[in-house]
């Protein structure tokens, strides 16, 4: 295993009143896929929540790539290279997968004070390339998200994080409400991000769905870590049972 | 062909403009050739900038996923602040500039206010529509000042053009028009104006500033509301208080015929404009062809629903066409 690319330490987190984090401790290392389960309220959510910058942690430090960093807004996660792909969150189905790519991220050609001029051609060029990279066949980048699948919005969404060349990819339930064959395509995104380098953060409910693509899995319950251990010396039961 | 089928289907100004295309016909034929004479365009184009800016403020502001009901208030507000500064010996462009400001400050109020407290731009924007007309009222005193007589006419109001056809403010409509159109379909902040109105969510978690989104086009929607009231002022020639009754819902209505959505994210300024023609064009073409004016506003209730139960029905087929994903 890789050393570590993002180390939180005693990390904490409350919400009025509710401790929901009760310091947590974990390292997420450099080219494996992590599987994070736990119920409803175990604090999965919150750790997600703070490493993709939408909640910020009471308490703790966050380091990436050995570096301590304050990760504030979404926009701070997504420059260390944290993307995090939400199921429903990622997309505006009313946009074009193109545009869908970019959004925040514009190519501009010139710009004043961060406003300018988009180039369509690069955007067209680029996207059709960033599609192709995650091995998703779509007939044109100026199609409507609306009109995707499931499977298909999740495959943008991985995509367009590979485009911009995160580090970390944390996908909070990538395979809900999917049918089977889609469910697979997006198992099939989880692993082949080792391939190309990229640590995979999986949460979901579906333990099969974690064993059959991570390496390691951490469980959570009542805001702290559970358990933490390589697939290969686990099993559904084992982590079921701490659950 | 079969994608450029869909690819015009999916426009959403498409029912606007074939509605717009057959009246023109319907009232060319039933006034006997009048409605598209000369003079009768120059009526037409003359009166359309105004209502038109509004309609392109609203337009932009709904796609954001927002909603103004304050633009007639702000429209008679505009010119009322500036015919009291210029009667109080202000110049012309020290007036246009305040009264601008004074827009830009009401817009920015809507949208923070919106945002701050989580209520419906509905809510505000309708206190806003009382607030604003109570001000034009109040600072008038009740009596709308004179206007002095060098007022740059020349440059809103006169007629220009083969034929002396267009007035100069359509010149400037035709601007904000072509600016605005641009603004939105080649340029990061319009891709940010449409990833916000179609679902914020996504907008927000891909770090695109969304509250500054929205708050912009508040302004910007009331700048032109504004800036539409004034030129109303300078064609008629006196700052009545109660000019823009109605505009907003007018605004509303154009903006929808022209296919944009009230859930936001949906929409194109030619759809505004286009709203805009129609209701001018409808206005003008019933008195035309002899028929009773007070049909007026149901023939824009009845094109309002029937654009947008048209829109929602190409939409469907244009989605049921199935392209090989």
């Amino acid at each position: 295993m890789g050393d570590a690319i993002i180390s939180v330490r005693d990390l904490h987190k409350w919400y009025s009143g509710v401790h929901a984090l009760k310091g947590v401790t974990l390292d997420f290392r450099r080219g494996e896929a992590l599987g994070l389960v736990g119920d409803n309220g175990a604090g999965r959510s919150t750790l997600i929540n703070i490493l993709s910058g939408v909640h910020r942690a009471d308490k703790g430090e966050i380091k990436v790539e050995g570096r301590e960093v304050s990760i504030a807004t979404p926009r701070d996660a997504m420059d260390l290279g944290i993307e995090t792909i939400y199921q429903y969150n990622s997309m505006v189905p009313t946009m074009s997968i193109a545009r869908n790519l970019f959004i925040g991220r514009e190519p501009t050609r010139f710009s004043i004070l961060g406003v300018g001029i988009l180039d369509q051609k690069k955007m067209a060029e680029e996207s059709i390339r960033a599609i192709a990279n995650v091995d998703l066949h779509l007939r044109s980048p100026d199609a409507l998200v609306g009109e995707l699948s499931g499977g298909q919005r999740q495959g943008v969404a991985i995509a367009r994080a590979m485009h911009f060349k995160s580090k970390v990819m944390i996908l909070d339930e990538p395979t809900n409400h999917l049918s089977v064959k889609e469910t697979n395509k997006v198992i099939g995104f989880v692993r082949g991000l080792k391939e190309q380098g990229v640590t995979g953060v999986f949460i979901s409910h579906n333990m099969h769905h974690v064993f059959d693509c991570c390496d390691r899995v951490v469980a959570m319950a009542r805001g702290e870590v559970v358990l933490d251990k390589r697939v290969a010396d686990t099993s559904i039961d084992e982590v079921h049972s701490v659950l | 062909m079969k994608r450029l089928f869909k690819t015009y289907l999916e426009k959403p100004e498409l029912a606007g403009l074939i509605l717009l295309v057959l009246l023109i016909i319907l009232f060319q034929v039933r006034s006997h050739g009048v409605f598209l004479n000369a003079d009768n365009l120059r009526g037409i184009l003359g009166i359309l900038p105004e209502a038109g800016l509004v309609a392109i403020g609203v337009t932009i502001l709904m796609i954001s996923g927002e909603f103004d009901l304050s633009v007639g208030s702000v429209f008679a507000l505009m010119p009322m602040t500036m015919a009291v500064l210029m009667v109080h010996g202000a110049p012309f462009p020290l007036a246009l500039l305040a009264g601008l400001l004074v827009c830009a400050a009401i817009g920015f109020i809507n949208g923070y206010v919106t945002i701050r407290f989580a209520i419906p731009s509905f809510i505000t924007t309708l206190g806003m529509l009382f607030m604003a007309r109570s001000l034009t009222v109040v600072v008038s005193g009740g009596f709308p000042p004179l206007l002095p007589i060098d007022l740059p006419n020349w440059l809103f109001t006169s007629f220009v053009g083969p034929g002396n056809m267009f007035r100069m403010s359509f010149l400037w409509f035709a601007a904000v028009a072509v600016l605005t159109s641009l603004m939105l379909s080649r340029t990061n902040f319009g891709n940010w104006i449409k990833a916000t109105g179609g679902f914020l969510p996504a907008a927000a978690s891909m770090g695109i500033p969304t509250a500054r989104v929205k708050i912009v086009c508040f302004m910007l929607c009331s700048v032109l509301s504004g800036f539409a009231g004034m030129l109303q002022v300078l064609r008629l020639g006196s700052p009545l208080p109660s000019i823009g009754e109605g505009l907003e819902l007018q605004a509303v209505a154009a903006a929808v015929i022209g296919g944009a959505s009230l859930t936001g994210g949906i929409g194109t300024v030619m759809g505004g404009i286009i709203g805009t023609t129609l209701i001018r064009v409808i206005d003008n073409g019933l008195v035309l062809s002899h028929v009773d004016a007070n049909w007026f506003k149901f023939a824009i209730g009845f094109l309002t629903i029937f654009a947008v139960v048209a829109n929602a029905w190409m939409r469907k087929r244009a989605k049921a066409i199935k392209m090989e994903a």
